[in-house]
């Protein structure tokens, strides 16, 4: 479960730059041709946030398009899958966008 | 505290058995700037004094083991020696085709950096097959990360101009996502195995510049249809060099180690992956 890793890099990634601060709020960009499932990663990240700065803060996570090109006819297709087909049947498809992995903002509540 | 490089006591659990030698002191580049924008309003939240901040990051999730592989490439760059991270399902054969590879190409001098979640076993047997070889126990860990690659790589203390692998945890899914600094990816598929595999892993597949297609030797035994599963994993990734393999019996090694051969030590100032997809 590679989700568990991920999370644990993203806590700390999260924790070296709000330090003292409450973190309320967590938005993650996930392609859907990216190999993580968004809810792996809720349920790591429960796990892995107790005890940190991190802890209790809602988790967002936007899931964005994937977009292919085929090998064999050159038609630019919509995916939602990293196993799709286009519609001449071939599935030698070229990944265009959609494999993001990416912490996108964190709201932090600090005291004035 | 990880004296090397700084990581924290949360890295995830890894074990090595090794002395850090001083003039083998593994450099990590560590240096980032975190630079986030702020572009946003700081409206008090009502009856506090607490301010409301949203601190854009835009940051990869896998940056922090993106910039380890590089360095753990550089690292290697500096010693013209090679690496190659080595994947497939648990029981692929992966090691035989190490020991395989020791026994028919000694004069390769493979260096192995072995990844399981438990035991010495596979660097055991790959020492007794005549190679220098390190373990990484990863624990609960279902891949190797950078991080750990990089201790491996200090404790292997390779000599200029080496061939290293890394023969990753046994899965088909998670070792896909992770850079370890090597130069280029092979996946290991015996034909004991489904024949759709390419199909239903597509992102191994296609993170992969070559495919040992193992136990060959078996195929009068099993119904394996070599075309298709050529032809599925050309189809994930039409660059894949495809080899036929019988570790036990010898069939195909020496193209491999043709092919183990011919893959360039990256010049010293360039750090960028040989043939791999960037991440996002």
């Amino acid at each position: 479960m590679h989700e568990m890793s991920l999370t644990q890099d993203l806590v700390s990634l999260i924790a070296e730059n709000c330090a003292g601060r409450r973190v309320t709020r967590v938005v993650l960009e996930v392609g859907k041709l990216s190999a993580v499932v968004p809810d792996a990663f809720r349920f790591c990240f429960d796990l892995c946030t107790e005890g940190t700065l991190v802890e209790g803060a809602a988790l967002e996570i936007l899931e964005l398009p994937g977009r292919a090109r085929c090998r064999d006819c050159e038609a630019e297709i919509a995916l939602d899958s990293p196993f799709g087909r286009c519609a001449c049947g071939s599935g030698a498809l070229q990944f265009l966008c959609g494999e993001e992995l990416r912490l996108k903002e964190v709201e932090v509540m600090s005291c004035a | 505290m990880c004296v090397t490089c700084g990581c924290s006591v949360s890295e995830p659990e890894h074990t090595h058995s090794h002395a850090h030698g001083q003039d083998q002191a593994h450099s990590h580049d560590h240096s980032h700037s975190h630079d986030h924008s702020h572009g946003h309003s700081h409206p008090l939240v009502r009856g506090t004094s607490a301010r409301v901040e949203t601190l854009r990051f835009e940051r990869s999730l896998l940056a922090k083991n993106q910039r380890l592989a590089d360095a753990n490439r550089a690292w290697l760059a500096a010693r013209q020696s090679v690496a190659f991270n080595m994947m497939g399902s648990p029981g692929a054969g992966k090691t035989a085709v190490l020991e395989g590879l020791a026994r028919h190409a000694p004069d390769l001098s493979l260096l192995v950096v072995e990844g399981d979640q438990a035991t010495e076993r596979d660097a055991e047997r790959i020492r007794q097959a005549g190679c220098r070889a390190i373990q990484i126990n990863t624990g609960t860990g279902c891949h190797l990360e950078a991080h750990a690659v990089a201790h491996g790589l200090e404790a292997l203390a390779p000599e200029p101009g080496s061939r290293i692998v890394f023969e990753n945890v046994g899965n088909l899914v998670c070792p896909a996502l992770f850079d370890l600094g090597e130069s280029a990816r092979i996946v290991v598929l015996s034909v004991t195995e489904g024949d759709d595999k390419p199909l239903k892993y597509p992102h191994m597949f296609r993170s992969c510049q070559a495919l040992i297609l193992n136990k060959i030797d078996l195929l009068p035994y099993v119904n394996f249809d070599v075309s298709r599963a050529l032809a599925y994993a050309k189809e994930q990734n039409p660059e894949l060099v495809p080899f036929q393999v019988s570790a036990t019996r010898g069939d195909g090694l020496a193209e491999l180690c043709s092919w183990l051969r011919s893959v360039p030590p990256l010049g010293a100032r360039e750090s960028e992956p040989a043939a791999r997809g960037a991440h996002p």
